[in-house]
């Protein structure tokens, strides 16, 4: 059967996906954030993932307004990066796992959780900058993705505690699949930081170790948190770290956290990045 | 019933909810086109006449013209979106933000590095301006 044997969470800022495309990640400004993720690639290298669901949210890229799904799971053979303005990161080709993407859409589809099923799309960078600060610059990705996009866009995203409690469906979903592969849940996004209005770059150090502390310690209280407490206290955009908590529903409750990091500021942003392994 | 919205107090802060998006969905589509390059030429050929394609308000076509990003999001448009329109320009996530906060690019720069924008008295509309 497939187990799921770590979680992984992770900021996704574009400006770090472009500073290792233009490879300035030497550079004074980026060195400490690069820094943080030099245990988590040669980590990555041991645990040789068979596949990863990749919790994201697309940026305006694969889906316009013309169609808002609220969780969409990528279920094609492969994606290409999105061309986001500046023509497509030079990364590679993202190969997915249709076999397991419709298994658990069929799975969790049928514990109440309605999934848009996605056949063809792009991947922006919220996708593919966390593939990059955990693998780096590599010819081919080790191992398959699946996308499962979240909108984090359009107001109201789903709240915490649906976040959570799909994370749980999707835990059952992959450990009921009939193959033996080593799956990691990857939540990405976050955390403070605020991309428009007067109140642009707004970060807030206390809420982030608070968040991660309890993502850790106290997940089901986390889950609670309203939607404004986010807007008002991470900023507008904070508000991807819903997107953590699948990730953390899909982990034991008792997973280890094996590596923390956390940096201000990444472009707008608070970094921050968390390593768990599943006991079992 | 009106849609309950909690987040109307948060200050310097417009949420691209249920009005908003109605509101700016040609300006946001807008900015989708500019995701082709084919597109990306032909707007910088001449910004008003592709403008002139999209049935978007004279506001939403001036906001773009003034490349004004807090007008913009005044009429609808979300940062997501607004991306396209400022990557075509070959501008930055931080240049965007920077400009929508009246500091100079350095300031806004200099401020980031030292730890971000305070939430302390910016939380509240009318609590007294910090960080
Ligand atoms: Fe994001």
């Amino acid at each position: 059967m497939a187990r799921i044997t770590a979680g992984v969470t992770t900021s996704h800022v574009p400006a770090i996906g472009a500073a290792i495309d233009l490879g300035k990640t030497g550079e004074d400004y980026w060195k400490p954030l690069f820094a943080g993720y030099e245990f988590s690639k040669k980590w990555m290298k041991r645990q040789k993932p068979d596949v990863i669901l990749l919790v994201y949210n697309d940026h305006a890229c694969a889906f316009d307004m013309k169609i808002i799904p609220t969780f969409a799971i990528g279920c094609a053979e492969e994606f290409q990066p999105s061309d986001e303005g500046w023509g497509p990161r030079p990364v590679p080709v993202v190969r997915g796992y249709p076999e397991l993407g419709w298994h658990i859409a069929q799975s969790v589809i049928q514990d109440d959780f309605d999934l848009t099923i996605i056949n063809e799309m792009t991947v922006d960078h919220g996708l593919t900058v966390p593939l990059s600060l955990m693998f780096g610059q590599v010819g081919e990705w080790p191992c398959r993705v699946i996308p499962f996009a979240v909108n984090v866009v359009v107001y109201p995203p789903p709240s915490g505690q649906r976040c959570y409690n799909l994370g749980k469906s999707i835990r059952k979903a992959i450990q009921s699949f009939d193959r033996d592969l080593n799956v990691q849940v990857w939540g990405t996004g976050g955390m403070s930081h605020q991309l428009q209005g007067a109140r642009a770059g707004l970060i807030n150090r206390e809420f982030d170790q608070r968040f991660l502390d309890r993502l850790r310690n106290d997940a089901e209280g986390l889950a609670k948190m309203p939607h404004i407490d986010y807007v008002r206290e991470a900023g507008s955009e904070g508000i991807e770290l819903v997107m953590w908590l699948i990730m953390r529903g899909a982990l034991n409750p008792d997973a280890k956290e094996v590596h923390r990091f956390y940096h201000v500021p990444a472009s707008n942003t608070a970094v921050g990045h968390v390593i768990y392994e599943n006991s079992d | 019933m009106a849609l309950v919205k909690p987040y109307a107090d948060v200050p310097g802060t417009t949420v691209f909810d249920a009005d908003m998006a109605r509101r700016g969905y040609h300006l946001n589509q807008f900015c989708m086109s500019l995701m082709k390059a084919e597109n990306r030429q032909r707007f910088k050929a001449n910004e008003r006449a592709y403008l002139d394609e999209w049935p978007m308000s004279t506001e939403q076509k001036e906001a773009v013209l003034a490349r004004d990003y807090n007008r913009m999001i005044a009429a609808g448009g979300n940062i997501y979106f607004l991306a396209k329109l400022f990557s075509t320009d070959g501008q930055s996530f931080e240049y965007a933000a920077a400009s929508m906060t009246g500091l100079s690019r350095e300031d806004y720069r200099n401020m980031m590095l030292s730890g971000g924008r305070s939430p302390e008295g910016n939380r509240y509309k009318g609590e007294r301006k910090g960080g």
